[in-house]
């Protein structure tokens, strides 16, 4: 039986183990941390139904249960490539042989304290789009002072398009997260004034566009063209915020209660170890570089490393089950190629 | 506030500090404005920590204020620096401590470029051997004076008659500190702290014992930016920047703003006094300013220096109400007695500020 090494439990990994798996292969499913999920289990609700994400991912539990060797807490820590394929060391002196590997290997969340002027982890009352998530998951939301926040302002592109971040990528998903937290966050305080400072909002997904109509229609939530220049902290520790408004070319001077900052989506830095092993080609940005963008956009440079999800660029939950779905196909067909030329190799041979 | 996160970043943010042999670069402007702090900071660094500092009569200005303000070219003012470092290396020094901010953001801008821009340093050494015959060598460390004392603030603390508590209460003094642009701002790296949350002069107070205030204005504009100033059409930026400054300290009644720039202290303490003209209000308590000390001004006051030698009688607002909180002794009566106890003139009191 032909085995397969996904690296990464998150959304990717489980979907694209389950489906392999079913079509009869070996699958062990490696994850570095105790639980499968990834960050799926700090996420609250998805856009842009607002489905809750333990339902999704109860879904994708309940499929990687079967024939699945998972290995959690597991880190890889070196990889070694050979005509065969694949011998993988572990953590715990452990070792195990793949035919090909999979990488889902995922994406970090862009740290916020290194935009240092918007005082993330130093200000009270400034948090990320996780921690509000995280927030919302335990059911309220409140500043660290106890109270309930009345004004509240969002800071898109905190990480992303920003190259002196090291990021001149767009993360995709964040304009739409904000969106949808601003409206549960209306919901869960309606009393509360909310601002979304913005680049410019990209609504590109199926039904982005009628949430992003329903926050500014049904909720009044304000939306201004803007980018935060820098925070501070109030002596009542409300933020004050400095921001250009963009589309009147006016300096711009607020006190709120919360901000709240949309965290980007950024290279893993976990798999660097693997890409030197491998020596996996890279994008400039950072994300994993796939072999042709539009004809194989699950291949890696090296012949039997395939690469799924955000590991290649920041993709939404939709797109990675997608990917998951069409890369089983590709690795079905690299595997089944890899027997017909050995056999013709020895068919050669023999003559 | 969060401590520990200031603190994250203060521990990325550390730079090498030469810990003797210092070639001294004065400030242009500072010993016309607060002559008494450059001289106490030699004194100081000589005297109370036992340092070796090579004050030049030979350097020139760095001309940066020409250069901000569009009148000098990258050219001349690169040229102007390599001199400064010739007469360094001439002198057997490899170690260039700078007293204004602004020439420490010139020549810390001037070293980045030659190593980017190797080019740039090739002809610059071509434009000296021309204009003068000179060579010179890359200064092995670069600081700023408040750096070097930032290093030696323990020694500093250590040998203080009197430290920045309250002695009636024994409550730390509150301490505005504000670090000039060209510190940090430029390259982060170079300064202790960073740029957005320097640590320089906020560690020197809390060695001397204060505490800092951390207010939302902290990183405006002090009012000087060159332009706003220097452009004298611009003057009401100037006086608008220093006010939205100290209306937000206020709240967190500040009993001193220690600085580490020429321009700010000036505009930090003159524009008190204009603002008060023009609008009738101040500052501190009893209708007095908040007292503006230079670094080297306020350690010389903790080590024991009379107020009057290290030239505080030259701030428009008053050092008194400091002074006495700190329990420092003073003579009013020789506030305005220069050197040999000659009167040096007694300034007409301001109509709103009080001014002992």
């Amino acid at each position: 039986m032909k085995s397969i090494a996904v690296i990464g439990g998150g959304v990717a990994g489980m979907e694209a183990a389950a489906k392999l798996s079913k079509m009869g292969f070996s699958v062990t499913l490696i994850e570095k941390t105790n639980q499968l999920g990834g960050k799926l289990n700090k996420w609250h609700a998805l856009f842009p139904s607002r489905r809750p994400a333990d339902e999704v991912l109860n879904g994708l539990k309940t499929r990687v249960q079967l024939g699945i060797n998972i290995l959690l807490n597991t880190e890889v820590e070196h990889i070694e490539n050979d005509d065969d394929g694949f011998a993988i060391a572990l953590n715990q002196n452990r070792m195990i042989t793949a035919h090909a590997i999979l990488l889902a290997t995922g994406f970090d969340i862009f740290d916020a304290g290194k935009k240092e002027e918007y005082g993330h982890g130093i200000y009270d009352n400034v948090i990320t789009s996780v921690e509000l998530e995280k927030a919302f998951r335990s059911g309220a939301v409140k500043t660290l002072q106890g109270k309930t926040p009345k004004k509240i302002a969002f800071i898109h592109c905190v990480g992303s398009r920003d190259e002196k971040a090291g990021n001149p990528h767009c993360s995709k998903v964040c304009c739409v997260t904000g969106v949808k937290q601003a409206i549960e966050l209306k919901e869960m305080i309606p009393d509360s004034e909310i601002y979304m400072f913005y680049l410019d909002l990209r609504m590109f997904g199926r039904h982005f566009e009628e949430l992003y109509k329903e926050a500014q229609v049904k909720h009044h939530i304000q939306f201004i063209r803007g980018r935060l220049s820098e925070a501070f902290e109030n002596q009542d520790h409300t933020v004050m915020i400095k921001i250009e408004d963009t589309l009147i070319a006016r300096p711009l001077k607020m006190n709120v209660d919360l901000l709240v900052l949309l965290v980007g989506m950024q290279p893993s830095g976990s798999i660097n170890k693997i890409i030197h092993d491998l020596e996996l080609e890279k994008e400039k940005d950072g994300f994993l570089k796939q072999a042709d963008k539009h004809l194989a956009p699950h291949k890696t440079n090296i012949p039997g490393v395939f690469v799924i999800g955000a590991a290649s660029g920041p993709k939404t939950i939709e797109e990675t089950v997608n990917e998951a779905g069409a890369v089983t196909f590709e690795i079905a067909d690299y595997l089944q190629n890899k027997i017909a030329t050995k056999i013709l190799k020895n068919e050669n041979s023999f003559i | 506030m969060k401590i520990e996160g200031k603190k994250r970043l203060w521990r990325e943010y550390q730079k090498e500090i030469a810990e003797d042999h210092y070639y001294f670069a004065r400030s242009c402007v500072r010993q016309q404005i607060f002559p008494g702090a450059e001289q106490i900071c030699v004194k100081i660094l000589q005297h109370d920590l036992g340092r070796d500092v090579f004050d030049d009569p030979g350097h020139t200005t760095c001309t940066g204020i020409g250069y901000h303000t569009d009148v000098v070219q990258l050219e001349t003012i690169m040229t102007v620096v390599a001199r400064q470092f010739s007469l360094m290396t001439n002198a057997g020094y490899e170690n260039f401590a700078v007293s204004c901010i602004t020439s420490f953001g010139i020549y810390t801008e001037i070293l980045e470029t030659w190593h980017h821009f190797p080019e740039t340093e090739e002809k610059t050494r071509e434009y000296l051997r021309k204009a003068t015959g000179r060579e010179f060598k890359i200064p092995v460390n670069l600081a700023h004076t408040s750096d070097i004392f930032y290093k030696f603030r323990h020694e500093i603390a250590q040998k203080s008659r009197y430290k920045l508590i309250n002695h009636n209460t024994g409550e730390p003094l509150r301490v505005v500190e504000h670090i000039g642009c060209h510190y940090a701002k430029m390259f982060p790296h170079k300064g202790v702290g960073g740029a957005e949350y320097p640590y320089v002069l906020a560690g020197l107070a809390e060695a001397l014992g204060g505490e800092i205030v951390d207010y939302p204005e902290r990183r405006h504009c002090c009012g000087f930016g060159f332009r706003q100033y220097v452009v004298k059409a611009n003057r009401g930026y100037s006086i608008s920047a220093s006010k939205i400054k100290l209306e937000s300290m206020k709240p967190y009644k500040p009993d001193l703003i220690v600085t580490n720039c020429p321009g700010c202290t000036v505009f930090l303490d003159r524009w008190q006094y204009a603002i008060s003209e023009m609008e009738g209000k101040t500052y501190g308590d009893n209708g007095q300013g908040i007292p503006v000390l230079t670094f080297e001004e306020l350690t010389a006051v903790c080590l024991g220096y009379s107020p009057w030698e290290i030239g505080l009688q030259m701030h428009n607002v008053g050092p008194e109400p400091l002074l006495r909180k700190m329990g420092v002794p003073f003579d009013p009566s020789r506030k305005y007695l220069g050197a040999g106890g000659k009167n040096i003139g007694i300034p007409e009191k301001p109509k709103v500020l009080v001014v002992e």
